[in-house]
């Protein structure tokens, strides 16, 4: 039932993907070009100072939840109209979802300097910008998964459905909103608890950051951990991480518990099922007199008349579209418009492609053989990193998921634990590893596997769940026992969710090496040798030609693997080992 | 005649399947729709009857020709019409109430008027004391009033039914349909036409006023018969039997007619099959050998339990192996057919074979094909890209999928999904 949703389209790598490369390494190197020249002016010099004491702790607390759901806000908008436009205009589709495909493949913490410079030269002299560059990493950790879900919702939406909205005489406001959001919801809900969760990891990273030689702090527990961290502070350290830990246990239950036992009256069945997700939350705002008063009163009058303006304009629209006929349509005002907006696109990336080669090409092809090198240990390390995880997490996960009573009690703790940045942990790690002076080549493995292992635990758990009875029952018959059941049974049976948390994990991983492989406790500076911490280091240096070219060979070493390696697995379990 | 509802004048369509290839599915269509007219099209699976359907309701645009409604050619919805789904096609997150209310949605009515429109529709069509209840917390037929009554709701001129008993159990079925006439015949609705597809001939016959049998490739209406038998209509009346034994032998003509006019000038000798697994057609012939004599095809769709969906398609499998033979409206084995259904199960291996190779010749060529390779092996893609020329992208899947059900079961190749390789054992 409940799974991490990674979207994986199986289209065959084409001329079109190329572009879009390009296209995104354009756009980068023209984010990162603005960006360098607007730092300039910046001269906040005044620092903010992060305190350790535990009593600050509410109101940080407080900061980071404000931008949790501001880039939440930011996704959800961007979801709807990144999906409906790639769902219903067939050009537009054509080149969106590539897109999309390789932003969801990105190591956005890679891109964490280049947006803030960019984001501090729009507001110049102030921690706005540096806010906003926050808000955008984390947006950038939800985004892509929930535009997906919305897309695959909206292209699988039921042709009846569809047609009966057409036959009723719906406008496009009446279709998203009677049909298209309510169709989706159920994904999306799911999708989103899930990427906000995922979205910590990147608020703790982005509120303590060094860039360009400057330490940006911005309020909130990922700065107070950081901040404990470099004080050497053990107790403000735990309390960050109590904190944290309080902070997502109750967002769960105030706001995504009652969230999803809302959303199940959107479920497509046609039969009621048996086993409803509960709220007590939900229960209870049910019961409430205040809130019944306060939604008849404030918020249901509210969102008609919302809902009545833009059904006013969809109206409107359509009229004016009936009275100007579709005659001037035919003589190609979209087709020169398309034509145009093509030549610019490829104008922008031939342009910025080209300027952005010119930085490149100032390096010596000895430090880009340098920059592969570290690429390929931290490849090694992410696929150790993945295959450890599912070393002990298979077995695991398979043993919770065929006793019912326990997976029930663990499901929401392994979410609690998949949504807990792991990076406010590093700190605790650091300590153990200088007092038994573990070698950081390898201590840099652990550190990655802290985040992004419960992706693995969590779909086994799944999986294992979804093994029909009749399916062990037979096993059991036909006496298969030990290896043997688990080679024809169950191996196979959960292997699509394998796969599928596989790449969640592995993505995760590569995410994570930019702040695992360079760990700071005190005046210690644990460091491994890889990619992730030759981009923290170039980004704290303000090397541009290294940023540019370390993140380059990241996304290549990303998208390759998942190309060749990943979606081949997927291809199979998908064809496979499908088990309905 | 009474004033003309929708007007379809010299009609044609045809989907764009890309590459420039297109597939007409329907031709030259006039037809009159008039008001107070029960009409029923009837034809086989694919036959391009519900793209007619969908051209009145203008969810599909015609290729060339003129719609009208009311004289006023449309484009986009046509604004006389409400529609019944085969599935229902019920908003799952509404309430009755709510989903009935939906068929108001784009009416500028204020939020009370709809309501009481709503409550009005759904107590004419019998969910008095549902109003409040999910879509999943009813049977089949309760659903259908709902869809029903969602349809009412606009209080149309023309109400489309998109096969709206076929997924429902007999029962339920029976009851839903005296309901529908007696609202429509008592003038309970304000609803002038009923225009309804169907594959149940004996619905048909049973309810409508005129049946127009769409058939062909690319598809016309070749019937256009209307029923005067006075309401409400027995079954086991002689004079509706005929109707219906004479619309059977009319629809299954044309079926094996249009398989076997094919042979001649297709090039290369494919014909299309009929897409039915060898499993089916060997229940069918062993049924068949069970009765022992010429059969009435009527008699025995009843018998079978069988709609014509799945019908026809079977009958003409049986006809193209030359299992056996179809003369006005009857049906008997031939010799070969006789031998294959009392045979044992490698005997009807052997049999089938031999029928396969005098009725398929693209199985000849594709045994040829394999015995010349050395390890025996040929990928599907090969045979899909010369048999490509002869067959739409369409047909061909189909066509593919039932050679190789075929070929395997008369173990004439075996088949490796994994690779899409046939191979010869």
């Amino acid at each position: 039932m409940v799974m991490f949703v990674s979207h994986v389209p199986t289209r065959r790598f084409g001329f079109i993907d190329l572009f879009v490369l390009l296209f995104v390494f354009a756009l980068l190197f023209s984010i990162l070009h603005l960006g360098s020249g607007m730092v300039a002016p910046l001269t906040t010099d005044e620092k903010i100072v992060v305190s350790t004491d535990p009593a600050d702790l509410p109101y940080y607390a407080g900061r980071s939840v404000l931008r949790m759901f501001l880039a939440y806000g930011a996704s959800l908008a961007f979801t709807l109209l990144y999906g409906s436009l790639a769902a219903k205009n067939k050009t537009a589709e054509k080149l969106l979802i590539p897109l999309l495909d390789i932003l969801q493949s990105l190591p956005v913490l890679g891109f964490l300097s280049v947006t803030i410079s960019m984001f501090m030269g729009m507001t110049p002299g102030n921690l706005f910008g540096v806010e906003l560059a926050s808000i955008f990493a984390i947006f950038t950790g939800q985004a892509w998964n929930m535009t997906f879900s919305y897309y695959h919702s909206l292209i699988t939406l039921p042709q009846d459905l569809q047609e009966a909205s057409t036959v009723l005489g719906f406008n496009w406001w009446q279709k998203f909103i009677r049909l298209e959001v309510p169709f989706a919801t159920i994904s999306l809900v799911w999708n989103s608890m899930m990427s906000f969760g995922g979205g910590w990891f990147f608020l703790a990273a982005s509120e303590a950051i060094t860039v360009l030689n400057r330490d940006i702090r911005l309020p909130g527990l990922g700065s107070f951990t950081a901040a404990a961290a470099e004080a050497g502070d053990m107790t403000a350290l735990c309390w960050a991480i109590f904190a944290m830990v309080a902070t997502i246990v109750l967002i769960d239950q105030l706001f995504w518990r009652p969230i999803v036992v809302w959303s199940q009256k959107f479920k497509m069945e046609r039969t009621e099922s048996q086993i409803a997700a509960t709220s007590f939350v939900y229960d209870f705002l049910q019961r409430s007199m205040l809130a019944g008063w306060l939604g008849k009163t404030l918020i249901v009058p509210l969102l008609a008349a919302a809902s009545c303006i833009m059904n006013g304009l969809a109206h409107w629209g359509e009229r004016m579209q009936s009275r100007f006929g579709r005659q001037p349509r035919r003589f190609g005002a979209p087709n020169v418009l398309k034509g145009l907006l093509g030549l610019v696109a490829v104008a922008f990336v031939g342009q910025q492609s080209y300027a952005g080669l010119a930085v490149l090409t100032s390096l010596s092809a000895e430090s880009w053989l340098e920059i592969v090198r570290l690429g390929a240990l931290t490849f090694g390390r992410v696929m150790v990193a993945t295959g450890l995880g599912i070393l002990w997490a298979v077995p695991v996960g398979v043993w919770i998921g065929s006793n019912p009573r326990w997976s029930r009690f663990c499901q929401p703790l392994v979410q609690v634990a998949a949504s807990f940045p792991a990076n406010m942990i590093y700190p605790l790690v650091a300590i153990l590893y200088l007092r038994f002076a573990v070698n950081f080549e390898i201590g840099a493995i652990p550190l990655m596997m802290l985040g992004t292992q419960w992706y693995i635990l969590f779909n086994v758990i799944a999986g294992a769940m979804a093994i029909p009875n009749d399916l062990s029952e037979a096993a059991t018959i036909f006496k298969l026992t030990g290896w043997q059941r688990w080679r024809k049974m169950i191996l196979p049976a959960i292997f699509p969710h394998l796969v599928t948390s596989c790449i969640t994990a592995s993505g995760g991983a590569w995410n994570a090496s930019i702040v695992s492989e360079l760990v700071i406790w005190r005046e210690n500076r644990l460091e491994a040798t890889g990619l992730g911490a030759f981009i923290s280091r170039v980004t704290e240096a303000g090397d541009w030609a290294g940023i540019l070219a370390g993140i380059l060979v990241m996304c290549l070493f990303v998208v390759f693997v998942n190309r060749f390696f990943w979606r081949r697995l997927y291809e199979l379990a998908e064809t496979q080992y499908h088990l309905n | 005649m009474q004033q003309v509802l929708i007007e379809l004048h010299a009609v044609n369509k045809q989907w764009n399947l890309g590459e420039n290839k297109i597939k007409p599915v329907l031709t030259e269509i006039d037809l009159k729709i008039a008001a107070g007219q029960f009409v029923a099209i009837l034809g086989a699976s694919g036959s391009g009857k519900s793209t007619l359907l969908r051209i009145f309701a203008g969810l599909t645009a015609v290729s060339s020709g003129k719609v009208t409604y009311l004289g006023n050619p449309y484009q986009g919805i046509n604004p006389g019409v409400a529609m019944v789904f085969q599935s229902f096609a019920l908003f799952p997150w509404l309430t009755v109430l709510e989903n009935v209310m939906m068929g108001l949605e784009a009416k500028p009515l204020s939020k009370t008027e709809k309501k009481e429109k709503a409550i009005r529709v759904i107590d004419v069509v019998g969910l008095d004391g549902f109003e409040s209840a999910y879509p999943k917390e009813l049977s089949g037929g309760m659903q259908q009033r709902v869809g029903l009554g969602r349809a009412l709701a606009s209080e149309p001129d023309v109400l489309l039914m998109d096969e709206p008993f076929s997924a429902l159990d007999v029962l339920t079925a029976e009851n839903l349909r005296r309901d529908i006439l007696e609202l429509w015949r008592e003038k309970k609705i304000p609803t002038q036409t009923i225009i309804m597809v169907t594959h149940g001939i004996e619905e048909a016959v049973y309810m409508a006023d005129r049946i127009l049998v769409v058939s062909g490739s690319p598809a016309t209406v070749m019937t256009d018969m209307a029923i005067s038998l006075p309401h409400w209509r027995d079954k086991n009346d002689p004079a509706f039997i005929e109707i219906v034994d004479k619309l059977y032998s009319l629809m299954t003509k044309r079926e094996v007619a249009d398989g076997q006019r094919k042979l001649p000038h297709e090039d290369r000798g494919v014909i299309p099959l009929p897409n039915v697994s060898a499993g089916a057609l060997t229940g069918f012939l062993e049924l068949l050998e069970d009765l022992n004599e010429k059969t009435d095809l009527y008699k025995l769709a009843d018998r079978f339990m069988m709609d014509s969906e799945d019908f026809f398609p079977v009958i003409e499998a049986a006809a193209q192996l030359q299992l056996a033979k179809i003369v006005d409206g009857d049906i008997e084995l031939t010799p070969e057919g006789a031998r294959f259904a009392q045979a044992t199960v490698l005997e009807r291996k052997v049999l089938l074979q031999e029928q396969l190779f005098l009725a398929v010749p693209t199985l000849g060529q594709i045994i040829a094909v394999l015995n010349s390779k050395s390890n025996k092996r040929m990928n599907v893609e090969f045979f899909k890209e010369t048999l490509a020329r002869s067959l739409s992208a369409e047909q061909l899947e189909e066509y593919l999928d039932t050679l190789i059900d075929w070929g395997r079961y008369a173990e004439l190749f075996a088949y490796d999904e994994n690779s899409r390789q046939l191979f010869l054992e």
